[in-house]
């Protein structure tokens, strides 16, 4: 355990930050648990903003810029919070692929009139591709928030995300 | 390991005979004997990265190529430097590293300076057969001294590895993965308002290409001075 | 724990088990699940109990049935029977059938060539026990492997049996485990780590997945088994963040095996101590290749590193590092319990035992299964796969992911072996298999790899960073039909570049899906050429 760096106390007194302090704790405030501890920021908060990467920074004895570099190195996480109702994300896995993913993204694209990895511009609807999520034996695969939409086709997955739209409004 | 017992070897480069200790790396003792292996990520006195890929030499006997700079020497190994496969793999890597950001040579400040010109007018580099990326990429000026140009940045590390290995600062690391990849200055703020920096400018100095520059300097002005480093790794080596 | 103990509670669960008149097996591995088989797993409970027959039957998740494709699946043993696609609506008659016969409009039949010519070792226990109870895995000899290992044989004895037994890599290579394991061995070091990667992240494939939540215990076994034979004390399991099912289940099951002592200090009251941790990833297909796997570990970005030094010399902190695949390591428990010498007389010569495959894209039963080696490409297409859907003809079979190629027709009756495989441009790989029909175009299948490979470049290598970025825009030139005859000798010559001058296995494989469909399907990359 590292006992050469003063404990600095949380950014703020979220009670979120005992989680990040634990997970912390577990690993000895050894500087190798700073992919543990990302995970941990951002299974409590949504994203990694700069105050949390300051505290880690502070607390692990890791250089920001490492810190940085690690964050924007994996794709799980994010620096900036998402701020949309919906999550619509579209396999695009080889076997999604083959059997037609690719139209079901380009569809949505089109009539939601949103990029993937964007919302769209009233925020409704947070459009993502994945690399397989691992349901390939019922490809295409398309997961509406929690809803698993299997074998989908662009006409039950665009209906689907316009039934939950309306039913918001 | 055999690697700190330091046992004598001899081998052949390029069909010579030559001696070395088991703890250097083929591209140390090419240079000990003269013999030129371009490169561009490596730096006497940092550590070794592996990443430019020009050192590639073959090993008579695999078919690997490996890489000079990270593979110590082996008893009877018999390498070759230069050969027209590997012409033409270096030429090709240097035409990858000019097709990836804006290379315009003319009005660079490190232009007749360049290692990365050097390397293409050493190799022979007419002209670049792969499509121009020319991505937009800012120049962050906000430092008091020195400037980044991303647009020149061949992501050697060499500035990311001086700057944590010698002046212990880490104020530097890579962002992004892949062809996103960026250098950043702690949570990728301003170079200038970095808390970390302590302007000591040797990250300027390791700099190949016209990617770090002083100043003030001008077009082909921007010259560098690196042989403090080998030292300033020695008297590192001896505090630590 | 005292080694009675082991086999005491081992016969305890099975003579309960035998109480049983029925047991409703419900599929609860991800492939079931995203089709609810949750659901479906509470509505047959409730029916059961609301019927007042819990005293006779039991319901229990299980891991993978192996027909994803036509899930939800639900098995009625001691029958068999053998139900797809059931709902919630379905429960009640599956539940009265159980006094007379079966629902014959869900039966699936288990006399199809997919579950008859199947082979299982690895997943011998996938669709049998519960993966949340460490006493059915005991009682279907569960750790009896680690049991012989540590109290009967010697280090080198393990080793000698997994070298006897032929077993070699299944993350992809195919190298032999005995040997990495004899140079992790006699590496000189105190300290010494077992590494199972669990990364998985080739696009199609899910078999190491299935594996984590079918069966973890076998995972923990090997890699017990692992530490003993190289003389390691700790083990990590590096898991890929996206399977969340996979990890709770682990985690789970290490709880379980170490409350019971058959991982943790003095195990079978021998001075042998072996701890594991789970390493979670985070969203990155190159953390798979075992230097930026390490690296990951170490809390840094996953960059790989030139190799020598091998991790098996200087691994994980510096230190001698024993990295295996999962079902690499599900086989070890097998091997100690059987031999390796039985081992060895399954599948052929160079490659022996079985291989787990996920069988996707357009064939008629999809999902998981497990073969001997050596079968014959066709039969695992039209035997097991049971054929190309919709009368459309077979045009190609995908294997190795983005490190891999596409076999046409021509090349169908090859033996599954590591090294025909690699003749014909291909790579066993990890186990993801896609099959194409006749409608699929291979220039954008390459593109897709492509695309994808560009992707997941760490980029600390410029032929890889940039190179595959170039390849990339050229497939999509190509495939837009916007490329010149130029363009295609470009794209040739590039891939050889790439694949000989990058730093890891990740950029040297990228161009293989480009230049296996270029040697079979070049017709179609000219048919998109601009004369
Ligand atoms: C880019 C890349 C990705 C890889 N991904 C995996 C993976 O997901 N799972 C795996 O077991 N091996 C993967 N490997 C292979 C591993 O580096 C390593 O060879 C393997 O884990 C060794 O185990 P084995 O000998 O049991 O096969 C990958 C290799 C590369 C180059
Ligand atoms: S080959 Fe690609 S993934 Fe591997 S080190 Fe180079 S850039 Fe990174």
């Amino acid at each position: 355990m590292k006992t050469d760096i003063a404990r600095i106390p949380p950014p703020s007194d979220d009670k979120r930050w005992r989680i990040i302090d634990t997970t912390m704790r577990r690993y000895g405030y050894d500087s190798h648990c700073l992919i543990e501890t990302l995970h941990s920021v951002q299974e409590a908060f949504g994203s990694l903003d700069d105050q949390a990467m300051h505290y880690i920074s502070a607390t692990l004895g890791v250089p920001l810029s490492q810190i940085y570099g690690v964050a924007t190195f994996y794709h799980l996480f994010t620096l900036k919070p998402r701020e949309a109702h919906h999550t619509c994300v579209i396999c695009v896995g080889t076997s999604c692929h083959i059997k037609g993913g690719a139209t079901i993204l380009s569809a949505i694209e089109k009539t939601f009139r949103v990029k993937a990895g964007q919302t769209t511009a009233d925020g409704t609807l947070y459009l993502q591709t994945a690399r397989c999520l691992g349901s390939c034996g019922l490809a295409p695969v398309v997961v509406l928030n929690e809803e698993t939409l299997s074998k989908a086709n662009q006409n039950n997955v665009i209906q689907r995300i316009q039934e939950i739209i309306r039913h918001d409004a | 390991m055999s690697r700190l017992s330091q046992q004598v070897v001899t081998l052949k480069i390029d069909g010579r005979d030559v001696g070395a200790r088991s703890n250097e790396t083929i591209l140390e003792v090419a240079h000990e004997n003269d013999i030129n292996i371009p490169s561009l990520c490596s730096v006497e006195g940092l550590s070794v990265v592996g990443s430019c890929r020009l050192c590639l030499v073959e090993v008579r006997g695999t078919s690997e190529l490996v890489s000079a700079c990270s593979t110590y020497v082996r008893e009877g190994m018999d390498i070759v430097t230069h050969s027209e496969r590997l012409s033409h793999y270096r030429q090709t890597i240097l035409s990858l590293f000019f097709s990836e950001r804006n290379h315009l040579c003319a009005v660079c400040v490190s232009n007749n300076h360049c290692e990365l010109q050097g390397q293409a007018q050493a190799l022979g580099l007419s002209h670049v057969e792969v499509a121009y990326r020319y991505p937009q990429l800012p120049v962050d000026a906000s430092h008091e001294r020195f400037v980044i140009d991303h647009n020149r940045c061949i992501l050697c590390t060499r500035c990311v590895r001086v700057c944590d290995e010698i002046e212990r600062a880490h104020t530097w690391d890579v962002a992004g993965r892949g062809v996103q990849a960026l250098v950043i200055t702690d949570l990728n703020e301003p170079w200038g308002s970095s808390e970390t920096c302590t302007s000591c400018g040797k990250c300027v100095q390791v700099c190949p290409t016209g990617a770090l520059f002083e100043k003030g300097k001008a077009v082909a002005e921007m010259s560098r001075r690196r042989r403090f480093l080998p030292y300033l790794a020695k008297t590192k080596e001896k505090s630590s | 724990m005292m080694p009675e103990e082991l086999t005491e509670l081992a016969h305890k669960e099975q003579t309960d088990a035998q109480q049983w008149q029925h047991q409703i097996h419900v599929c609860t591995a991800t492939g079931c699940l995203s089709a609810q088989s949750d659901q479906v797993y509470t509505a047959l409970t409730r029916e059961v109990r609301d019927r007042g027959m819990d005293k006779t039957c039991r319901v229990k998740g299980v891991g993978c049935l192996g027909l994803c494709s036509a899930g939800p699946l639900v098995q009625v043993n001691p029958a068999g029977t053998l139900y797809q696609h059931v709902q919630v609506d379905d429960v009640p008659e599956l539940v009265q059938s159980l006094k007379h016969s079966p629902v014959e409009r869900l039966v699936c039949s288990t006399d199809i060539p997919f579950f008859q010519q199947q082979v299982k070792i690895v997943l011998a226990n996938a669709g049998n026990i519960d993966p949340e109870r460490i006493e059915e895995y005991l009682a279907v000899d569960g750790y009896q492997g680690l049991l012989q290992a540590v109290t009967e044989m010697t280090p080198s004895e393990v080793i000698s049996e997994v070298i006897h037994s032929g077993l070699r890599g299944r993350g992809g290579a195919g190298y032999p485990t005995g040997l990495k394991w004899t140079t992790v061995a006699k590496a000189d070091s105190h300290q010494k780590y077992v590494i199972c990667n669990a990364d998985e992240g080739d696009p199609g494939a899910f078999m190491d997945r299935n594996i984590l939540e079918s069966d973890p215990h076998c995972i923990i076994e090997g890699m017990a088994i692992a530490g003993y034979a190289v003389g390691a004390t700790q083990g990590y399991i590096y898991v890929r963040s996206e399977y969340p099912l996979a990890i709770k289940r682990l985690r789970n099951a290490l709880r379980r095996a170490e409350r019971l002592g058959v991982i943790g200090n003095n195990i079978f009251e021998s001075a042998f101590r072996f701890q594991i941790d789970v390493r979670l990833g985070a969203g990155a297909f190159v953390c798979g290749e075992e230097t930026a796997l390490i690296a990951s570990i170490e809390g840094r970005r996953g960059n790989p590193r030139p190799r020598p030094p091998y991790p098996a010399e200087a691994g994980l902190w510096g230190q001698p590092t024993l990295i295996n695949n999962v079902e690499t390591l599900a086989n070890i428990p097998a091997i100690l319990r059987n031999g390796g010498g039985w081992f060895a007389t399954i599948g052929s010569s160079q490659s022996t035992g079985t291989k787990v495959f996920a069988l996707t894209g357009k064939v008629n039963h999809g999902g998981l299964i497990e073969v001997p080696m050596g079968m014959s490409l066709r039969s695992i297409v039209f035997d097991i796969g049971g054929g190309i859907p919709n009368e459309l003809a077979f045009k190609a079979m995908q294997t190795g992911g983005p490190s891999g190629g596409c076999i046409p027709e021509t090349h169908l009756d090859m033996p599954t072996e590591y090294e025909t495989l690699n003749q014909i441009g291909s790579i066993m790989g990890s186990g993801g298999i896609i099959i194409m029909d006749e409608t699929s175009s291979m220039v954008d299948v390459a593109r897709f790899y492509m695309e994808f490979c560009q992707d997941e470049s760490c980029g600390k290598c410029v032929p890889c960073r940039v190179g595959t970025a170039q390849l990339a825009t050229l497939l999509t030139k190509i495939a837009e039909g916007m490329a010149t005859p130029e363009d295609l000798i470009l794209l040739e010559e590039l891939c050889d570049v790439v694949k000989h001058t990058s730093l890891c296995g990740l950029g040297q494989s990228a161009p293989n899906p480009v230049l296996s469909t270029l040697r079979f399907f070049r017709h179609e990359y000219l048919a998109h050429i601009r004369q």
